[in-house]
Order: structure tokens, then C-alpha cells, then sequence
């Protein structure tokens, strides 16, 4: 009810670690998880004298996330200095760019149950990323290995409009992040983290109501909880007459809530100023072209490809192409199995539940997953072998055809054999037959699993059913 | 010949390949100098008498075995303690670094190394290069070698002194708005500031990025050219360096047309005995074929007020990193994070530095940025523009370096005069222009008086020339 009553406004700024092998400003590693202070140098840590040198290649994937979403690339932009104190930034400001960002004005596409929209991206900046602080006991230590991990900062317009949208967003972004190469997305690892910022409005209204900012958010379902339960939280105050106050707040995962940090009044003056130590970043038309033609095939374009050439769902294609490795596994097996809807089922509810933190370290290959399909397919094995033939293939490889022919797996399509084994079944449960002739259809489950017991599950599944409801109609005790 | 101690790095040169003595003689006869004297003139606040020793004989080997690196092979110099030395305390005169050992070394340091020059030790400067005296050491004032009641100039106070006192062959400075250049017209040297990202500035403690250049101080103008010329080129680690290029006005084979800025020679912005030594340089190069003109530029108080407000902001945000948390002292008082840098930063940074990041923090404030920083910046580009017409016409523009020569130590009055001395010098930093100070004649009262020469971008060969041509007449 009260939902109704308000609209919520909602943007998105989100850091995206970018994909390189050394930092931003220098040349030491950018890799997750060394011993601390193991990767720094006088650069990144801000030693009196050293002096930054742009990485170019932080340059070009910034780009290319901008001509990924659509953006203008400047031809000319500045870095800047957004100056805090903080024990986790040693030169007490954080390179960045303020004023000439250096992709502005694309967007992205996002489709909800409430339809498709497209989602203005203001503009794409790089920055270097701060360190780490290790808090133990009453002491706090700094980790430097992160200072100066190229980041890009994507910031959409206040397009979004619901906790559904703003996650289909991020999950989009991910996904063209992912597919272009642009950064490795892992939000367990800080490689990608948001920022929302939300107000609420009445419907109709053209101007914006005030704005909170929830920070540091690490997973989509956090920004869907944080975003609805902002929505709550303001609609109770708009109800009761309260104006919400701008402010900072951070989301407490485990109370579902936000709570302030700071307002926004007493909010930090970053006082830019323009990066003296590092000139101009110039881009020719040269190097967008360059860049553009190294694009690869955006997930859109990818799951209409997928939908299209192997007659998948257009909700399967896009789960698909949502983690890239999973579209490229399917593609691998894709080619080697008559039935890609069936390697697509394996691969999306079999498969990856067995194996959902990361499908890709499995011992199962793309193309052992499409012979199970192909066999499956062909109605050598039913579901059932076929389910179980993958658990085997999870502990180890096999090829699934020898083992099906060498341990007799393959589905009974004997209708003969099915027959007596169905009497059979029948004979044993008399009530089941009683039940299901007195209107309980689900009585035939029983003797259907019944069946499947005596054959060692290997009973087609569909001549079964059909052969029960032979046997079972009305009629077939005078026929027989 | 004069005394070993007063000669140039070419006079050097000649002696140790001749074998008239060693390096290792040189270097022991500078390290007996810098103990007799530096006691009164405070250019040295660290001298590495172990790796000046070691450096000297290195380079004796390397001469005898025919193995010589070149012109600075075996010739003791010393550099402003803003440099930073791989394993030797850089302090930049302020108690905030006293214990700071960097654990790498500057670029100018390297390649000073690798020509195998041999250093003596870091020497004495304006806090973080703040300040026009020499006065705002943590560790002592220096002194003006002509006469010690005198100021020493600043911020490169230090390495003009310890030229001028025979401490050192030559030594490396900082020049952000004249730290070069006005220290060496008080001490009566050569002061060569050169074009803003010819020599990198890797490993020199920032203070205003954008105008900071790394400074000559030799005996002569001939010296500051074989120095330029080795240390100038990008390393790949500034990244405002800048590779050498022909610009502005080619030198006419006829006649040298200098500039002068009427609003510098004359008036009551510089005194009379530096005027007079202008008239004087007008005359030299006349005499010499050179045609004079006269040339308009804003208002050198508002180039002064432009330079106050830039360098300003720059400076806090470089001076911020010191901030207790990674390296040189933090205060043993504090209660939470704040206290750890308001208290370290209190305590460790002297008046000055504090009054400029007070200064630039405001300047840069989201209120005041567009009416101080933002106009500052303009200004900054109608100077560049004009000085770019003017050397469309002229070769080169003569004026003071500064606009007294040295003042006595404790005469400052306010913070504002202060930065008076800076008045001539800043033309060339805001535009990033090459500039020379060459000592000029003596002034009554005992003290060295100097000129001016700035150039356009990457002309320091004709304005060392013409520096030559000054310098001669000035000694005769």
C-alpha cells in the first residue's frame, strides 16, 4: 500500500577493478590475496618524491567499458586529486577525475517483469583504489597492496526504480564487465562494489526528492534488501510528514537495515585539484577504433545469437550469457550434441547445482556434459541414468557411452518388458491401483516409481506413463 | 690557477685527467673545508664523509684504469636535503622527516652516480622549500657567505652557500617561484633554473608540482651547460617530463633582441643598486650588438598574487602525505585517529609550512575555489599567452632576479614581504619558462648583485650564452 503512495528515484555508482596486471600509477602487481604490504612501493605508497606514471592499458579497458555501454570517449581528459585524510590512502587524496570523466553519456539496457528500459549512464572515470585496514585488538594496521588498483567508476543516471531494477542493472553491467574483459566482477573480493543513492517522490513528480547515499555495498541481494528497505524507511517518514535528511548511510547485511554514517552537511570537501604530476590523457579516433573493433559480442547480441541458433528459451540464453564462462562451456558442447536444450538444462540445473562456486573448476567437460545430452536426447538413457552418469563424471572421467553399454544403463524401451514389469507393479499395489481409479491421479506416481525400482531406474519414463494409463483406464479390465 | 676548492667543474676536469691530484685529494680537501667552515654558514645538514671517501677512490680506480665516466668523473658536489638519497637521511629541513632514511634515490641522484660525481652530503633549505630566506630551517639558519649577518636566500639557501663558500664544486637545488635563482644572486653564483620538465623531477620532495623544476647552482655558466646536458631527458618516471624541443624565436645571426620589463627596472618595487646593475646588463649587451625593447606583462603583484595562490594549493595537498601513518615521526600524544595527524602534524611542521597549507587548503575550499584557485588559473594563462607574443619578437627577457639583494637574517617582517622576494622569479615558474640568475657586480655595502635572463621553453643554450657573455664582463 504504502509503495504506492511514493516513486522511488534510484542511481547507481559502481567500482569496477579493472583488469590489469600492475597498478594504476606503477608497477606493482595488482593480484587478490598476497601477504600485506607485499605489493607496494614508493609510488603507491605515497613516498615523499615518487611520482605517478598513468598505465596506459588501465586507460584502454576504461574505454572499452565505455564503448561497451555506449559512452562518448573524451578526447582529452584530466585526473584529478580528491584530497581526504585516511590512513588507508598515503597521499592523503585519491587520483581520480572530477570534472572531465573520460567516457560520458551511454546506457544500458535492462529488462525486469515490468518490461525492458533503457538506463542512462552518466559517466565512466578512472581512479586508483585505497588500501586496506586490518583492525586486531586495539590496534589497526595498514595493508598498501591495494593502493592504486585501477578502478573505474560507473555511474548511471537516477533512471532506476526499484529494488528489481537496480539489481537487473548490476547483473547486466556484470555480465558486459565480464564479457569484454574488463574486470574479473568477483564482489567477495572488493573487485566490484556500489554505492546507491535513493529518494522518493510522489508519482508524477518531475523533481527529485532528498537523496540518502547507502555505501560499500558487496553483493546484488544486499542492494535489493538496501534499496527496499530504504524505500520503506522513507515512505513511513514521507507518511508521517518528515522530510528524510541527506545523509550517508551504510547497510548492516545481518539486521537487513541502514543505518547514518554522516550527514551530509558536515559532508568532506574534497577540494579537487587538477593532477599537476601526470599531464592530459589524450585519446585519438584512432584508438577508439582500434578499441571498438576488439569488442567482443555483447550479451545481448550473444543470447539472441544463442536463442536464436539452438532454439533456446530467451530466459535460458540470458542466464547463459549472464556469466560469460557459462555461455562460452555451452558453446564448447553446443556443436557436439543434437539437443542443446538438454545440455542447456544440464548444464543450468544439474551441473551447477552440484557445483555452484564455480561450475568451471569441475572435471566435467563441456563436451562430456553434451554426450550425456546427446544420449539423453537419442533416449539411450532417460533423465534419471543420465543424472546419475553425471554424478559419476563429477568424481572422475569416463566416457558416458562405453559405461552406458558396458553396465546395460541404457533406458528399457522394451514395450513388452515395461508391460510385465508395470502388471507387476500393480499386482504389489493393489491400493495404489484402487486409489488412483477412484480419482487420486497422484497414485500413479507409486507405481511409476515402482517400476522405475524394478528396472533399476532405467525405464523409459514417457512409454511408461503411457502404458499405466493404458492399463489403468476404465476400460482395460474387460479388454485384457 | 686559483686554489684547488674555487675552481670550475671543466678547471677539475683538466687537473684530474692530468693527474695533478685525485679525486680522493678533492674530496678530502672539501671535507676539511665544509669543517672549517660550515659551522658559520649552516649550508650542510648532513655531510656522508664515508661516502664521499668511497666515491673518490672509485672514481681514482676508474680514472687510472682509463675507465672514466666523463666530465663529473671524481668532482665532489652536494644537493638540497629535498632529494631523495637511497640510505641517507632526507629531512627536508623539517623535524616532520628528521628520521626519514628513503629507500630509493632520485633521478638527478642516479644519474649524478652513474657519471661518476661525488657526493659530499645534503644541504640546508627553507622548510619543504618554503621560504625565500634560508631562515626557515628546522635545523638552523644559513648564512651568507659574503657576510654572515646576511641571509643565504632561499629556499636553496644551502646549496648557494656551499657553492659560494667552496664547500662544494657545484650542487643541486629546487626552484618552484625563484629558489634558484634568488638564492644564487644573494651568494653570488650561478642559478640555473631550467625549462619546467627538462630534467626529471623524480625523487625531489614536491612542493608545488606544477612549477617545481630541478635548479643549477655552478661557478659559472659553462658549468650549469655540461651539467643541463647530463642530467636533462625524460627517465620514464616523471611524467611531465619533457624531450627537448626547439621553440620560440631562432636566433637571428645578426642582432640579439632582448626584452626588458619596464615595470621591474624601475619604480620603487626593486632597489636602486639592482636597477642600476639592469642599467648596467642593458649596456653589456648593447655593446655587444643587442637590440633593447620594452614589453608589457600583467602586473608582477598580480603574477605574485597568482604564484602565492597556485603554489599554495599545491603545496598543501603535496605536504598532506605527512601524516604520521607510513614514515618520519608521529607524535607520541594522540587519542584516535584525528589527533594522530593534527597532533603529528602540529608538532612536526614548522610555522611556515602550516601558514601555506592554512593558505592553500582555503584557497582550494569548495567555497572560495572558483573566486582565488579558478582565477588564479586563468591568470596563469594570460601570462603564459603573453610571454609566448613576447617571444615571438625577442630572444630573451633581461630583469632582477630579485628585487634586493640579501637582507640581513631576522629583518623579514610579515609573511607578505617575504614573498616579495619572489617578485621577479615567478614569470618564468608560472610559464615554465628557463631562467638564469648571473651575478652582476657587487653592490656597496659588499654584497653580489645579479640578473636575469628567461627564454622560451627549451632555450637554455642561448640564454647560457648570453649568461657567458655577462658573466665575462662582469669579472673583468
Amino acid at each position: 500500500m504504502s509503495n504506492q503512495a511514493f516513486e522511488a528515484v534510484i542511481g547507481l555508482e559502481v567500482h569496477a577493478e579493472l583488469l590489469t596486471a600492475t597498478k594504476i600509477f606503477c608497477s606493482c602487481s595488482t593480484a587478490f590475496g598476497a601477504e600485506p604490504n607485499t605489493q607496494c612501493c614508493p609510488i603507491c605508497m605515497g613516498y615523499p618524491g615518487a611520482m605517478p606514471r598513468l598505465n596506459r592499458r588501465a586507460v584502454e579497458l576504461a574505454i572499452r567499458a565505455g564503448l561497451a555501454l555506449g559512452c562518448e570517449i573524451a578526447e582529452v581528459s584530466q585526473t584529478d586529486r580528491k584530497q581526504y585524510f585516511y590512513p588507508d590512502l598515503p597521499k592523503a587524496y585519491q587520483i581520480s577525475q572530477d570534472e572531465s570523466p573520460l567516457c560520458k553519456n551511454g546506457f544500458l539496457t535492462v529488462s525486469t517483469k515490468e518490461g525492458t528500459r533503457r538506463v542512462a549512464i552518466s559517466r565512466i572515470h578512472i581512479e586508483e583504489d585505497a588500501g586496506k585496514l586490518i583492525h586486531r585488538g586495539a590496534h589497526t594496521f595498514v595493508d598498501c597492496n591495494r593502493c592504486g588498483v585501477p578502478l573505474i567508476e560507473i555511474v548511471s543516471a537516477p533512471d532506476l526504480r526499484s529494488p528489481e531494477e537496480a539489481s537487473a542493472y548490476l547483473r547486466k553491467l556484470r555480465s558486459i564487465l565480464l564479457t569484454c574483459g574488463i574486470s574479473d566482477c568477483r564482489m567477495q573480493e572488493g573487485s566490484l562494489r556500489c554505492d546507491v543513492n535513493i529518494s522518493l517522490r510522489p508519482f508524477g513528480s518531475e523533481t527529485f526528492g532528498v537523496r540518502t547515499e547507502i555505501k560499500n555495498l558487496n553483493s546484488f541481494a544486499f542492494v535489493e534488501k538496501a534499496i527496499a528497505y530504504e524505500i520503506a524507511r522513507q515512505t513511513e517518514a514521507l507518511l508521517q510528514g518528515n522530510v528524510p535528511i541527506p545523509e550517508t548511510r551504510r547497510f548492516d547485511a545481518a539486521a537487513g537495515k541502514t543505518y547514518p554514517m554522516r550527514a551530509k552537511e558536515t559532508s568532506v570537501d574534497y577540494r579537487f585539484l587538477p593532477e599537476p604530476d601526470l599531464p592530459p590523457i589524450w585519446v585519438s579516433e584512432e584508438d577508439i577504433e582500434r578499441l571498438r573493433t576488439t569488442l567482443p559480442e555483447l550479451p545481448d547480441a550473444r543470447a539472441l545469437r544463442l536463442a536464436q541458433a539452438y532454439g533456446l528459451t530467451v530466459y535460458d540464453a540470458s542466464v547463459l550469457v549472464s556469466e560469460p564462462q557459462l555461455a562460452d562451456f555451452f558453446e564448447a558442447g553446443a556443436g557436439k550434441t543434437d539437443y542443446p536444450k538438454l545440455l542447456v538444462n544440464l548444464l543450468l540445473s544439474e551441473l551447477l547445482r552440484h557445483c555452484a562456486s564455480d561450475p568451471f573448476s569441475s572435471p566435467v567437460s563441456a563436451s562430456r556434459l553434451a554426450e550425456l545430452s546427446q544420449l539423453m536426447g537419442e533416449g539411450t538413457v532417460n533423465s534419471a541414468t543420465a543424472k546419475k552418469l553425471l554424478l559419476r563424471l563429477l568424481d572422475g572421467d569416463l566416457d558416458p557411452r562405453l559405461t552406458v553399454k558396458r553396465e546395460g544403463l541404457a533406458q528399457v524401451r522394451d514395450r513388452e518388458q515395461l508391460l510385465t514389469l508395470a502388471e507387476r507393479a500393480m499386482e504389489e499395489q493393489p491400493r495404489a491401483v484402487t486409489d488412483y481409479r477412484n480419482g487420486k491421479s497422484a497414485a500413479l506416481r507409486a507405481l511409476q516409481g515402482k517400476v522405475m525400482a524394478l528396472s533399476g531406474g532405467r525405464a523409459d519414463p514417457i512409454l511408461l506413463e503411457s502404458i499405466f494409463l493404458e492399463l489403468l483406464s476404465p476400460h482395460s479390465d474387460e479388454t485384457r | 690557477m686559483r686554489p684547488m676548492i674555487e675552481r670550475t667543474v671543466r678547471e677539475h676536469r683538466r687537473a684530474l685527467d692530468a693527474g695533478e691530484y685525485s679525486s680522493l685529494e678533492l674530496t678530502r680537501a672539501f671535507l676539511t673545508r665544509i669543517e672549517e667552515v660550515d659551522p658559520m654558514v649552516g649550508a650542510f645538514l648532513t655531510v656522508d664523509t664515508e661516502g664521499a671517501l668511497r666515491a673518490a677512490r672509485e672514481s681514482d680506480a676508474r680514472i687510472a684504469s682509463g675507465a672514466s665516466r666523463g666530465i663529473l668523473e671524481g668532482i665532489p658536489y652536494a644537493i638540497k636535503d629535498n632529494f631523495c638519497t637511497k640510505g641517507i637521511r632526507t629531512s627536508c629541513a623539517s623535524r616532520m622527516l628528521e628520521n626519514f632514511v628513503p629507500p630509493y634515490d632520485a633521478t638527478v641522484v642516479e644519474k649524478l652516480r652513474d657519471a661518476g660525481a661525488v657526493l659530499l652530503g645534503k644541504l640546508n633549505l627553507d622548510e619543504f622549500a618554503m621560504g625565500s630566506s634560508g631562515e626557515h630551517s628546522a635545523f638552523g639558519v644559513t648564512r651568507n657567505p659574503y657576510d654572515s649577518r646576511y641571509v643565504a636566500g632561499g629556499s636553496s639557501g644551502g646549496a648557494a652557500a656551499a657553492v659560494a663558500a667552496n664547500e662544494a664544486v657545484f650542487a643541486i637545488g629546487s626552484d618552484t617561484g625563484g629558489s634558484v635563482r634568488q638564492p644564487a644572486a644573494f651568494c653570488g653564483i650561478v642559478g640555473l633554473k631550467p625549462t619546467y620538465g627538462r630534467i626529471s623531477r623524480y625523487g625531489m620532495i614536491a612542493l608545488a608540482s606544477s612549477l617545481d623544476c630541478v635548479g643549477l647552482l655552478t661557478r659559472s655558466a659553462e658549468d650549469a651547460a655540461l651539467l643541463l646536458e647530463l642530467l636533462e631527458g625524460e627517465d620514464g618516471r616523471d611524467a611531465t617530463g619533457r624531450t627537448f624541443q626547439e621553440m620560440g624565436k631562432p636566433m637571428s645571426d645578426s642582432r640579439l633582441r632582448v626584452a626588458v620589463i619596464p615595470a621591474l627596472a624601475k619604480g620603487d618595487a626593486v632597489s636602486l643598486e639592482i636597477t642600476a646593475a639592469v642599467e648596467r646588463a642593458i649596456a653589456v649587451l648593447q655593446r655587444h650588438g643587442a637590440e633593447i625593447g620594452e614589453i608589457e606583462l600583467p602586473d608582477p603583484e598580480q603574477a605574485l598574487a597568482t604564484y602565492c595562490v597556485l603554489s599554495a594549493a599545491e603545496a598543501a595537498s603535496n605536504m598532506a602525505r605527512f601524516d604520521g601513518v607510513r614514515y618520519g615521526k608521529r607524535s607520541e600524544d594522540f587519542d584516535g585517529l584525528i589527533s594522530v595527524y593534527a597532533n603529528t602534524r602540529g608538532e612536526f611542521l614548522g610555522e611556515e609550512v602550516k601558514r601555506r597549507i592554512l593558505f592553500g587548503t582555503y584557497m582550494l575550499s569548495k567555497r572560495n575555489r572558483a573566486r582565488y584557485y579558478d582565477s588564479a588559473l586563468e591568470m596563469r594563462e594570460t601570462i603564459r599567452e603573453r610571454l609566448k607574443e613576447t617571444f615571438a619578437q625577442y630572444d630573451m627577457i633581461l630583469s632582477p632576479t630579485a628585487p634586493t639583494e640579501a637582507f640581513l637574517v631576522g629583518a623579514e617582517e610579515s609573511p607578505a614581504q617575504r614573498r616579495r622576494a619572489d617578485l621577479c622569479a615567478v614569470y618564468a615558474s608560472l610559464a615554465g619558462l628557463p631562467a638564469i640568475s648571473v651575478p652582476f657586480g657587487t653592490s656597496r655595502a659588499g654584497l653580489p648583485l645579479a640578473v636575469q635572463l628567461t627564454a622560451a621553453p627549451f632555450a637554455e643554450t642561448k640564454l647560457l650564452r648570453v649568461a657567458r657573455v655577462l658573466e665575462k664582463d662582469a669579472s673583468d
